[in-house]
């Protein structure tokens, strides 16, 4: 019987906010989907692009990086240099062919337990209905 | 004393790599006293054949440029894999995939598109395109398959060595020789003839403060020379590039295209410039953020200008 496809979104998240907000969406018992495997990190800015594309090209369908609000950083800027990873990372994306959809920064502070479980929904949905991301077999067929 | 037997060989290359080997000079003629050159088809009369019927093993030494990009490449790499003790990637394109690679961002029915038909010096109105076997008169006529995917040369047989550049430095090509023909060996999997840290560690130019307030291309302005050409705006790959290349690219005033490969323990040489690249722009807004990653022309291109087949993603949705 085929299963209906479920998206892998790897998460990154930051350990001073949004791991924290995660936990708080936990702690709470809000409802959210299972499909983002969180992986703590000390700061958004330590989520080098590589990570991104290996996250791809290993099988993930997704990634997620979340990070404490401009000015909320623990380490004064670091969310502010992943902005800007992101947005050159994001331009590289559609050279790649890969929705945008399917990288996501959002700003997520340790009280919004509720807003981590909206995102991490509606990102679901979204890489849901995008499908398969499936690269390692696009680039063995492409030979 | 029996002599080293070295066999040169290049798959999809542009010859660069053949004139690096030239440029040994007086060097070669010396080198001749210890090795015997049994196969190099770029200077003397060797067909495939010559090295088809050699058995296995008989070569010391190949060292094998170009990248993989189609039949006939891929056949002769695995001949000389099988025909060798010690194969060596020599070169940006053998290694990385070098500049034949920027092909994967698009694909072979693109290219045949591009080369046959829309070049405004094509004139093809029966629109043909290369096809592996064509029957002829005299017979069938075949030529390699093309590849709509650059590989290099270790995904498609086992390389003891590594040689980056495009092309590799004189002085290192002949450092390289040496060490192979002399010893000791490295560990296998060794990247020879160049430097263990980065490009920026031996460049010679001042830097003060790593800031970017705008992107400005090399056709767009006269560097100064003394100083970083980060800081005045031009992307340098030198923060995620692999020195040993003595900043030759620097002393000409041009900024490093990163054509020695990614840094030891760096896994894509693109994302790590990206990463280096994007964290110092001069920007805190999103929309100031916004203008600059707008003004980089063609990520793909200039992050993995020879590193796209070795690279994480390898190629772009085809």
């Amino acid at each position: 019987m085929a299963t209906a496809f479920e998206p892998k979104i790897v998460g990154f998240l930051c350990r001073w906010c949004s791991y924290a907000g995660a936990d708080l969406a936990g702690t709470n018992r809000m409802k959210y989907p299972s499909n983002v495997s969180a992986i703590r990190v000390n700061c958004s800015g330590r989520i080098d692009p590589t990570l991104v594309l290996k996250a791809l090209s290993l099988g993930a369908d997704g990634v997620l990086i979340a990070g404490c609000h401009p000015g909320d950083c623990h380490y004064t800027n670091g969310n502010i240099k992943t902005l800007r990873r992101f947005k050159l990372l994001q331009k590289m994306l559609d050279q790649y062919g890969i929705d945008r959809k399917r990288v996501r920064l959002e700003w997520v502070s340790a009280a919004e337990g509720e807003k981590y479980a909206q995102v991490v929904r509606s990102m679901t949905d979204e890489v849901r209905t995008l499908g398969p991301l499936n690269w390692k077999t696009k680039v063995e067929l492409a030979a | 004393m029996t002599k080293t037997k070295i066999a040169f060989n290049w798959a999809s290359s542009c010859g660069g790599c053949e004139i690096a080997i030239f440029e040994l000079g007086a060097k070669l003629v010396n080198l001749a006293d210890k090795v015997d050159i049994i196969f190099w088809p770029a200077i003397m009369d060797y067909k495939y054949e010559d090295l088809e019927a050699m058995p296995d093993g008989t070569i010391d030494v190949a060292l094998m440029n170009g990248a993989i990009q189609n039949s006939e490449n891929e056949h002769i790499a695995k001949v000389l894999r099988a025909k060798s003790k010690l194969l060596v990637a020599f070169g940006a394109c053998a290694y990385l995939g070098g500049i034949p690679a920027l092909a994967n961002t698009t694909n072979r029915d693109q290219i045949f598109a591009s080369s046959y038909k829309e070049t405004p010096t094509t004139e093809n109105p029966e629109k043909i395109l290369p096809q592996t076997k064509t029957q002829t008169r005299e017979g069938e006529l075949s030529i390699p398959e093309f590849y709509s995917t650059v590989k290099t040369l270790d995904q498609v047989v086992e390389v003891d060595y590594y040689v980056p550049g495009c092309p590799p430095v004189g002085d290192q090509v002949s450092s390289v020789i040496t060490q192979l023909v002399d010893g000791p060996l490295p560990p296998k999997g060794a990247v020879l003839g160049a430097s263990e840290r980065s490009l920026c560690y031996e460049c010679k130019r001042i830097r003060a403060e790593k800031k970017i307030a705008k992107i400005v291309r090399t056709y767009q302005t006269i560097p100064d020379p003394e100083k970083c050409l980060l800081e005045q705006g031009i992307i340098c790959m030198g923060p995620a590039t692999r020195g040993g290349c003595s900043s030759i690219c620097l002393d000409a005033n041009m900024p490093c295209r990163g054509c020695y490969g990614p840094l030891p323990r760096a896994i894509d040489q693109g994302g790590k410039m990206l990463s280096a690249l994007a964290s110092i722009f001069d920007a805190m807004t999103d929309e100031e953020i916004q203008k600059l990653a707008d003004s980089v022309v063609d990520p793909i291109g200039t992050f993995y200008r020879f590193s796209m087949a070795r690279s994480l993603m390898r190629r772009t949705k085809a």
